[in-house]
């Protein structure tokens, strides 16, 4: 590369990282403040460029970017108010199911408002054209754009550090409580602060008018970016935000130059793993505050008494018997939703009484499935081997990356698998020759004899329910007692002799285990596997059965996994809008039921 | 008496002579753009189909069903139309991934499927299978379309961007295979494969530059292609090479673009303004009568699949799956584009896409100097699909 080669790919990648930074600047403000993992970030990014488009016929292209920013922050304080509010007091990670809904019903307005197709953007008037720099063509409106980066920075810096609002903001990032206790009206506070971060993402959105088209897609785009360049600058921390912004947006510009655009599909996410690793807070972030209160303490797991152990030898009765009185189709869903159902119980595993919040848990997933597939396909082994013996390429798996994982803890530690499961995704999608590349692997069937609806849905109900049963029967014993203490009082489990990170580790590799032994279930029941078997929607899926079921229950994962596919089965039927209605299904039952599905039995039980 | 009897006769019989049931499925929600006007085509179609009488005597139904874009539940959908709904037929599907998933089950149950969108050709080689067949030009016939006229230039260095999944991937692979059988001694200088849907298309444009190439090959579409038109043109990257994009004269891409349409590229697509044949007059016609709206690419699609659903049974006469494979293998029928035919050797018909230039008229992209490619000449020798085929 030349000198001038590089100079351009230099202002590229600024170019690139101020577009990246104002939504992850927003992101960052709202979790530092109210912890809250806002999913509908990228939605509010999407909403801003689509608002901006709509305003330009009408006021010109530079009045459409403040008057759109406005426009999110005013949608965003009333999301707030109105719904994240009373969120609050709820147990926590709800309100990432909350705006996970709420990514479903802003996509489908803007579907239905805007319609279908891309609509690209003007140019800038004013800045349209390119200038010459070091003999080459460079856009104006990337030059503004990389003046814009630092410019939004340093309001925020005034803002954060020479105003009352901005002292009380970080006094509120750093410890939520003591500002509280000291008199901080928070519901002023929060409100603020989610207005403030959603007009950032409005103005990112708008402001990337003149690069990019708007598409409904581009909300699930951002967002992951955001969350990662928030997490590389540690949680809060705006300068950290910029910081890795710059970070990821000149590697991928550089590995663009060098030939090697592939390596921007994981690029990121092989930046987070390393700077996790080697700084689990962030580049710039600081160890977060203890939570106090009763808050943070869940209540133990209770026994299940004998009534519950007699209703669910009950449930398992009726579905061994089903067979007799449904159709082929029921079969089919319902081997679905087994296997969905032992998918979320070894999520929950990990979630609940590990403690380990995963956004990646999809990898095992999809490594049992891939396992499966290629050692029948390529290795010719038979498949009811095959199908057990898959799970260990999950759980070797699981043995690496939870090796790292259980170093860290809260959203840093998801990201990690998060990130994770992107690396292991992007080799799965990129490795045509193994893996089949992005079309997968095609014709991985089971054995004749289990190859009927009525066989394979047997198969699938012995094997998950054996599974689920373990694994729950594991949370009582030694192992699952030590494993909640850990969870609950690492400092007093490691003074009784427990080792918290060895038990943490094992809950690990179980609940991978478990999730490819789904997996490879999945895989022989549609006979074909595919790269978003380990992407992040199967990995969100899954977060949403068990916050749906109810993360502090003990069945709950269960229901939310029969709820959640049969609602994505039944909905999809003949409902243009389905999405929005499952977002507001979800809205409503996050709203009536916070503690989950699985709550309604424990509140029936005599206490 | 007689008659008495005949409307007797015919109460019983439209009372026994049940719909025929199509199942369809494809990814609505996931590409909207495309195939919101594919649904208008074969509603259309099916309109037609039942005013004229139906089918053997029968109408068609539809069970229209959204397959969640991934190949788990459309394996699911597909289940169920076919379980529960017992369809006779299952059409659709638009991602490769979801198309191939679809025909294996397809496959596995014995049922046919018409594959409209996908435009893999694993879906009728490596991975072909009895009972599937595709209606448009796969990617190999479309990037063969347009090599002879990029040979014709006698460009030596040559730059390549495409998608990085495998449409683009394949397409960048017959591009070069069949390029270089053209033109020996042509260099492809440089490669850029940014992930589908995220091109960092102000890098990848200065990167694609550096290399000095005299042409240029693209795979993009959909956003994609829109940033890297805009970044290109704003860098100046196509003024003073030809560059050759596949799919780009297709309206759900190339409407998009409008003002940022760039003059002269080398395209694949469907100017359904120009076209003049009686056929297409007659659909055109029909298409904007009915839906207020003109017709794209995945109009044509629909309409044509349903109507090779219909030719199908009509043929066969019959609902029975190795009936329909029978009369699919070979069928001859009418489409929008002129006669098809959908080769008994690997299930592929021979629509065939227009080859044309683009060029602004008035603020919008069009395709000039088009003409049609059959479909029938852009296909590999006979005894080389017969060996990828397996069969």
């Amino acid at each position: 590369m030349s000198g001038s080669a590089v100079l351009l790919q230099f202002l590229n990648g600024l170019a690139s990282a101020s577009a990246l930074f104002l939504v992850a600047a927003g992101l960052s403000l709202i979790f530092g403040v109210t912890r809250i993992v806002n999913f509908a970030h990228g939605s509010l990014f999407m909403l801003g460029m689509y608002l901006a488009l709509a305003l330009v016929p009408h006021v010109g292209f530079w009045w459409s970017l403040p008057l759109a920013a406005l426009g999110v922050a005013a949608f965003g304080a009333l999301l707030e108010r109105l719904l994240l509010r009373r969120l609050y007091a709820a147990p926590e990670l709800l309100q990432l199911l909350a705006t996970f809904a709420l990514v479903l019903v802003i996509k489908d307005f803007a579907l239905w408002a805007w319609g279908p197709e891309d609509l690209l953007g003007p140019r800038a008037p004013g800045l349209d054209g390119a200038v010459r720099i070091a003999g080459r063509s460079f856009p104006e409106y990337d030059l503004f754009l990389i003046v814009c980066g630092p410019l939004v920075l340093g309001v925020l810096w005034v803002l954060l550090r020479r105003t009352r609002w901005g002292t009380l903001v970080r006094a509120a990032t750093q410890d939520r409580e003591m500002a509280s206790a000291l008199g901080v009206n928070q519901h002023l506070l929060f409100s603020g602060v989610f207005a403030l971060g959603a007009l950032l993402a409005g103005l990112g959105g708008a402001l990337q008018l003149p690069r990019e088209p708007a598409t409904l897609s581009i909300d699930l785009q951002i967002i992951t970016d955001a969350f990662v360049v928030v997490v590389v600058g540690g949680l809060g921390s705006i300068p950290g935000a910029f910081v890795a912004a710059l970070l990821i947006g000149e590697i991928k510009a550089f590995s663009i130059a060098l030939g090697y655009a592939e390596f921007t599909l994981a690029a990121e996410f092989v930046v987070m793993a390393i700077v996790l690793v080697v700084r689990p807070w962030g580049l710039l972030g600081r160890v977060p505050a203890v939570q106090r209160g009763p808050a943070a303490v869940e209540p133990p797991l209770a026994t299940p008494s004998r009534g519950v152990l007699l209703a669910l030898a009950a449930v398992a009765c009726a579905l061994f018997a089903l067979p007799l009185a449904s159709g082929d189709y029921t079969l089919v869903l319902l081997t679905d939703i087994l296997l969905f159902a032992l998918f979320a119980v070894s999520l929950h595993f990990l979630m609940g009484p590990g403690g380990m919040l995963s956004f990646g848990h999809a990898a095992y997933f999809g490594l049992g499935a891939y396992g499966a597939g290629l050692l029948m396909l390529k290795g010719g082994t038979p498949m009811v081997v095959a199908l057990f013996a898959a799970p260990l390429a999950a759980g070797v798996a699981a043995v690496v990356f939870g090796w790292f994982c259980v170093r860290l803890s809260g959203v840093y530690l998801a990201m990690l698998t998060l990130a994770f499961a992107q690396i292991v995704w992007s080799i799965v999608y990129q490795w045509d020759a193994f893996t089949g590349g992005s079309n997968g692997l095609i014709g991985v069937w089971p054995d004749a004899w289990l190859s009927g609806r009525i066989a394979y849905y047997y198969l699938t109900l012995a094997v998950s329910l054996t599974a689920i049963g373990f694994l729950w029967r594991t949370l009582y014993a030694p192992f699952g007692y030590a494993l909640r203490a850990s969870r609950d009082s690492p400092l007093r489990a490691g003074a009784i002799g427990i080792d918290v990170r060895a038990h943490q580790w094992a809950a690990f590799v179980f609940a991978g285990l478990f999730a490819g032994l789904a997996g490879a279930l999945y895989a022989f029941s549609k006979g074909s596997i595919s790269p978003e078997a380990l992407a992040v929607p199967r990995s969100v899926d899954g977060l949403v059965m068990v916050l749906l079921g109810g993360v502090h229950t003990l069945t709950g994962p269960v229901w939310g996994a029969a709820l959640f596919t049969w609602l994505q089965d039944s909905v999809s039927r003949g409902f243009d809008y389905w999405r929005a209605a499952i977002g507001a299904v979800i809205l409503l039952l996050v709203l009536v039921l916070p503690g989950g599905l699985g709550s309604l039995l424990r509140a029936r039980r005599p206490a | 008496m007689r008659n008495l009897l005949l409307v007797l006769a015919f109460i019983a019989g439209s009372a026994t002579a049940q719909p025929i049931k199509i199942g369809e499925l494809n990814s609505y929600k996931t590409f909207p753009a495309f195939l919101e006007p594919y649904k208008k085509g074969w509603e259309m179609a099916l309109e037609e189909i039942n005013a004229a009488g139906g089918v053997n005597g029968r109408k068609l139904e539809v069970v229209s069903r959204e397959d969640g874009g991934t190949p788990g539940e459309a394996v699911r959908v597909a289940e169920e139309l076919i379980s529960r709904e017992r369809v006779t037929l299952l059409m659709g599907t638009f991602a490769s991934h979801v198309g191939l998933a679809v025909s294996n089950l397809a496959a596995r149950r014995k049922v046919v499927f018409i594959a409209a969108e996908p435009l893999t050709d694993k879906i009728v080689w490596e991975n072909g299978n009895r009972y599937t067949f595709r209606l448009r030009p796969s990617t190999y016939m479309q990037v063969a379309m347009l090599v002879p006229e990029a040979a014709r230039l006698k460009k030596q260095r040559w730059a390549i961007v495409y998608p990085n999944y495998e449409y683009g991937q394949s397409a960048t692979a017959s591009f070069k295979q069949l390029l270089a059988a053209a033109q020996p001694g042509v260099a492809f200088v440089a490669e850029q494969a940014p992930p589908l849907g995220k091109i960092d298309a102000g890098a990848v444009v200065q990167a694609l530059a550096d290399a000095k190439p005299d042409a240029l090959f693209s795979s993009l579409f959909a956003a994609d292609l829109q940033k890297f038109v805009r970044e290109g043109n704003l860098r100046g990257l196509f003024r003073d090479i030809p560059v050759f994009n596949l799919l780009g004269g297709e309206p759900e891409y190339l409407d998009t673009l409008k003002d940022e349409t760039p003059e002269g590229w080398w395209v694949t697509g469907y100017p359904w303004r120009e076209i003049d044949t009686p056929e297409h007059r007659i659909f055109l016609d029909a298409y904007r009568a009915r839906w207020q709206d003109y017709p794209r690419l995945g109009s044509v699609v629909g309409y044509a699949a349903m109507h090779t659903a219909a030719n199908a049974l009509r043929k066969a006469n019959s609902t029975d799956s190795e009936k329909l494979v029978a009369a699919l293998k070979g069928l001859r029928m009418g489409t929008p584009f002129g006669p098809i035919e959908y080769r008994a050797l690997d299930h592929q018909s021979t629509m065939g896409a227009y080859v044309g230039r683009l060029a602004r008229r008035s603020g919008e992209g069009v395709m000039v100097d088009w003409r049609y490619a059959e479909g029938a000449r852009f296909m590999p020798p006979d005894d080389a699909v017969r060996a990828l085929r397996k069969e």
